[in-house]
This record gives C-alpha cells, sequence and structure tokens, in this order.
C-alpha cells in the first residue's frame, strides 16, 4: 500500500487550472521526482499535501486512509515534513538549537523548565551521523556552507520520524560541489525508510537519485514512469510539450 | 569564525560522522568576537585612565555609588527594550510607561494608599500599556516603530492626565520604604542596582535556557521558520512587550523613590538613552542577537562617558555628541563585525 496517494487531485484558482486530475502514489523508502515547467502546478501540489491548500477536488490519503488538511501543523501530525526551498532557518542559533526549534528537549518541574542542552546536542550529533553529515551541533547556521544547511533542514525531518519528505528544490541555491553531498542525504533518507518527494528543475540530481519520475505540464501529470525506463531527453520533451505523453 | 568554517569546501562523507567533536567557535574567538567584550574593555580603560587623573574625585566610593545607582534605572528599561530588539521589534514607549507608571504610584500613595498595592497597580499599567504594544504588533501585524510611537505620545497624555499636571511629594503612611527603596543602600550598594542584578541574571538566565528565550532569538533570527516549526510567535512577541512595560514600571517606582518626587515628566526622552544602551551592548536591531550582559555594559558605558565629561569639566551641553558618537561607532563595529563572519 502507497504511503501517500492522491486520487483526481484538482486545484483552481477562478478560472485557472492549476491541477486537473492528477492522480500519484508514493511507496516507503522511494524518491519520486517530480518535474514540470515554471507553472506546471508542481509547487500547487507540494502546498496541497503540506496542508497549505486544500484541493478543490479529488482524494488524498495516507496509508490508505483519507486525510483533509486544514492548516499545515495537521500534514505535520500526520507524518508530512517539507524541506523548504529556503530552509525555513534561523541563521543566528545553532544547529541543535534549530533542529529542536519547537520541540525542545527540556528538564525541569513544575513551571521551571530550562533546555536540556546536553540531550539536545547528543541527539542532534546522532541524527548528522546517521545522515553521515560532519555538520556540529554547536555551530552556528550562518557559519555554515549550503551543504551543511540542507543538513540541518534534513535532520529536522528525521527528528519527526516523518513518513513522508517533501523537499522543494533542494540543490537549487547550491553550489555545485554541495550538490552531490545533498544528493547523499536524500539518499540516506530513502534508505531509512521514508518516502521522498523530490521537486527540482534540475535533470541531472533527478535522474541520480530517484526511482520513478512523474512531469506535470499545465496542471496534468502527463508521465510517470521508472527513472530506468526514461531518459533526460524524453523528460525534456515531456517537460516542453514536445512529446505529448508517455 | 575561522576561516575554516566560513570556506564553503564539501564536507567529506565519512562514516566517522559519531568521532566529531562537539564543536562550537574556540572560546577567545567567541569573545573577540562579542561586542560586549568590546565595551568592557573600552568601560575598563575609561574607568582606569579617569582613577588616574581624578583619583581623588572619580576613584571615590561616592562616584562608585552615583554612576551604579545612575544607570541602574536606563539598565532596568534597556532590559525589557533588549528582549524587543531581539525579535526583531522596538519599543519606543519605555519612557512613556515610565511617566504613566510614576504618576500612578505617586497618586495612589498620596492618597495614603500603602506601598505595596500602589507599586502593583503601577506595574499593572506598566504591562497594560506592553499589553496594548504587544497585542498591535503581534495580533494586527502592526510595525513595532509606528505602534508604540503612538503610545510613547498616549502615555505622555495619560500621564498629564492623570496627574493633572502636579508634582507628588507626598507619600502617605509608607513614604519611608519608597524613599529607602529607591535611594538607599545595602552593603554600600544602592538597592536600585541589587534590584537590576536580580533581574539581569534572572532575564539572562531565561534567555540562554528556557525555550522561551530560545524563541525570543529564533523570532528575531527568522520569524517565517519559527512560524513553520511550531512556535507560538505572536504569543511569545506578546510576552516581550508586556515584560518590557513591566521592567519601564519597575524602573519607575526606583526613580520616584530616589528623586523623592514625581511629576508627568518623569522619563521623558529616556527611550533614546535606553535604545543606545541595547543598541551599544551589542544588540542589533535587526533582530537575533544580543544579551543582558551587553545591555547592561551599554549602559554603564553611558553613564560612565557622562561622568568623565563632567569631570573633565567639559560641557554638559556636549554629553548628547559624546553618546551619539558613540552609537554611530557601536554600528560600525557590528559592521566590521560583520564582515569578518562573512
Amino acid at each position: 500500500m502507497p504511503v501517500l496517494e492522491l486520487r483526481n487531485l484538482s486545484k483552481h484558482f477562478g478560472a485557472i487550472e492549476a491541477l486537473v486530475g492528477v492522480d500519484l502514489a508514493l511507496e516507503a523508502g522511494e524518491i519520486l521526482g517530480l518535474m514540470g515547467d515554471n507553472g506546471a502546478g508542481k509547487s500547487t501540489l507540494v502546498r496541497i499535501i503540506a496542508g497549505n491548500f486544500r484541493p478543490t477536488g479529488g482524494e488524498m490519503l495516507i496509508d490508505g486512509e483519507a486525510v483533509h488538511f486544514h492548516k499545515p501543523a495537521q500534514a505535520r501530525d500526520a507524518g508530512i515534513e517539507v524541506v523548504y526551498q529556503d530552509l525555513a532557518l534561523c541563521d543566528n542559533l545553532t544547529a541543535s538549537a534549530n533542529i529542536f526549534l519547537g520541540r525542545e528537549q527540556r528538564r525541569g518541574f513544575g513551571p521551571f523548565q530550562w533546555l536540556d542542552e546536553r540531550a539536545m546536542h547528543a541527539r542532534a550529533r546522532a541524527l548528522f551521523a546517521e545522515l553521515k553529515s560532519e555538520t556540529r551541533p554547536a555551530d552556528l547556521v550562518k557559519s555554515m556552507s549550503g551543504g551543511q544547511r540542507q543538513a540541518v533542514a534534513i535532520a529536522r525531518t528525521r527528528l519527526a520520524q516523518a513518513k513522508i519528505v517533501l523537499m522543494d528544490e533542494p540543490t537549487a541555491a547550491i553550489s555545485v560541489r554541495q550538490v552531490a553531498e545533498v544528493l547523499d542525504l536524500v539518499r540516506r533518507l530513502r534508505d531509512q525508510g521514508m518516502a521522498v518527494l523530490l521537486i527540482s528543475h534540475r535533470m541531472p540530481d533527478v535522474f541520480a537519485v530517484a526511482n520513478r519520475i512523474a512531469v506535470l505540464r499545465r496542471g496534468h501529470k502527463v508521465a510517470d514512469k521508472p527513472a530506468a525506463a526514461t531518459s533526460p531527453e524524453e523528460v525534456t520533451g515531456l517537460i516542453t510539450g514536445a512529446i505529448r505523453a508517455a | 569564525m575561522t576561516a575554516e568554517q566560513t570556506s564553503d569546501k564539501a564536507i567529506p562523507l565519512t562514516d566517522a560522522g559519531t568521532a566529531v567533536p562537539l564543536g562550537g567557535q574556540k572560546a577567545w574567538v567567541k569573545l573577540l568576537s562579542a561586542q560586549s567584550f568590546w565595551v568592557s574593555v573600552a568601560v575598563t580603560i575609561t574607568c582606569v585612565g579617569m582613577w588616574i587623573a581624578y583619583p581623588r574625585a572619580f576613584g571615590t566610593e561616592e562616584n562608585f555609588f552615583n554612576i551604579t545607582r545612575n544607570f541602574s534605572f536606563i539598565a532596568i528599561m534597556a532590559l525589557g527594550e533588549t528582549l524587543v530588539i531581539i525579535t526583531g521589534g522596538i519599543d519606543l514607549s519605555v519612557g512613556s510607561i515610565m511617566g504613566v507608571a510614576g504618576v500612578v504610584l505617586g497618586l495612589s500613595m498620596s492618597h495614603g494608599v500603602s506601598f505595596w498595592p500602589s507599586a502593583a497597580a503601577a506595574i499593572l499599567a506598566g504591562a497594560a500599556m506592553g499589553l496594548v504594544n504587544g497585542g498591535l504588533v503581534s495580533y494586527l501585524r502592526l510595525s513595532a516603530f509606528v505602534v508604540t510611537l503612538g503610545t510613547l505620545s498616549i502615555g505622555r497624555s495619560l500621564a498629564l492626565a492623570i496627574s493633572n499636571n502636579k508634582m507628588f511629594y507626598e507619600f502617605g503612611p509608607d513614604q519611608a520604604l519608597l524613599l529607602n527603596l529607591g535611594g538607599g543602600a545595602t552593603f554600600g550598594v544602592a538597592n536600585s542596582v541589587w534590584i537590576l542584578l536580580v533581574l539581569a541574571v534572572l532575564l539572562g538566565s531565561a534567555l540562554k535556557f528556557t525555550a522561551w528565550g530560545r524563541h525570543i532569538y529564533a523570532i528575531g533570527g527568522n520569524e517565517s521558520a519559527a512560524r513553520l516549526t511550531g512556535v507560538a510567535v505572536d504569543r511569545v512577541r506578546l510576552s516581550v512587550y508586556m515584560l518590557s512595560g513591566v521592567l519601564s514600571a519597575i524602573a519607575a517606582i526606583l526613580m520616584v523613590g530616589w528623586l523623592g518626587s514625581v511629576t508627568n515628566a518623569l522619563g521623558l526622552t529616556y527611550e533614546l538613552r535606553v535604545i543606545a544602551s541595547s543598541v551599544i551592548g551589542g544588540v542589533n536591531l535587526m533582530g537575533g542577537e544580543g544579551g543582558a550582559y551587553g545591555t547592561i555594559i551599554g549602559s554603564v558605558l553611558i553613564e560612565v562617558i557622562r561622568n568623565t565629561l563632567n569631570m573633565a569639566g567639559v560641557d554638559p551641553y556636549w554629553q548628547g555628541t559624546f553618546v551619539g558618537l558613540f552609537i554611530i561607532f557601536a554600528v560600525l563595529l557590528e559592521k566590521v563585525r560583520g564582515l569578518r563572519l562573512r
């Protein structure tokens, strides 16, 4: 059974049809690359899954059960974590503080609760080790490389024990050298049994990690096939419309 | 920051993840990049210089007592201001809140009400004005600058209206208690300084060691990230504006006790000195940076400069120029530190 399933999902903004009858399934331990040109509906799809938008029509199922999210917190509670393009990190805080932001570990009694910095650092260190990243829990995010910042954002999804991770253009704003590092992080999430939806413009990145590739064009899903059964040329054709469907 | 940390070389992906040390910057690097450290150095150098130049006037116990008491009122207000500025906001109404709280205290005590209920009323007045500031900024998303500019004006006018432009100098049965609290000393240190120290330790610890403190920094660092991760941004923000109001009221009570009288002009233009203390002490006006210690050392520096100029016989008209220069110098220093980080 897929972890996440979309059935005949549509979204209209007035007369504009952002998504039309999209079916999509995502299995645990799978990386699905979602591709499409600007305005093809990728962001709308992600926002519906993350609980920012409500679909106009269709169904969304998690572990086979229909869900209706009214706000992002509900999606998070259902096991969906989003790694935003800007990563949503506080530059002035440490890696560990960012990972635990909003769910700090505390100790104390009654109203006197203080931060359990030691426990949070230890857990953060373990998460980074799991991701095989050398990011250090006590370092400030502002002094980090793009790859390390990604590691912090991804470690946050691990802490949440998410089932589904949505990644919005994770390799768009970092240097070429760090792309490999980020792609490794994405593979590690998959290896730990998460379902990853990778939204990206960068063809080589998607082909490097995705098991399956889906293409959106003008709100329609025009392809959904194993990465091994397609090629960058075919996907480019599907994105631009030179190939109608595959 | 060391050069190694700022370089964006790819991090080798090894299996040695668990062997990575706790990390963090080396202690001395951290120290040298902290503005509060440099301000402390400036304070020390000025004091030592003054001690040598005017051993009979500057180095006396009496002068030490004066300096510490004089900055304590501003520093107590600046603690609250610092919290507000760390969240990326500003509170221009602290001086007016001080005026309202002082007048409430004076009015109440002059009518024979004892000290504690009167002090509670003054603090409540401060909290109420903070509630208005925080409520409008947090829930209606109005600009902090404009909202507190408005309450600056409203507060000053309220102080006038409540006091009916009268001066209060008779404080009823608890007059001695009030005058001693604000003007007296314990173990040779002014009472207001002891209260400042207690408040500073409490707030400094809360900032560093509690989730509430962490969230204050997070809001100033990246508000939308804080919101996305589930931080109660609006509630935390409301709490810092209220706290700023409460601290201004506490400073007002102490100041009335010291002056022995109160008029509606209490705290007039203090917002400038309060914000200057925070900024000189390393609080970043863009939010996300600053602390209790820096704020206090910032207000110490301003007072030491004033004291120094007085003793050196400089016309007091020039004091504002010197304080202003230090504010600009502090912002420049921040810029330089920022460049080194990059």
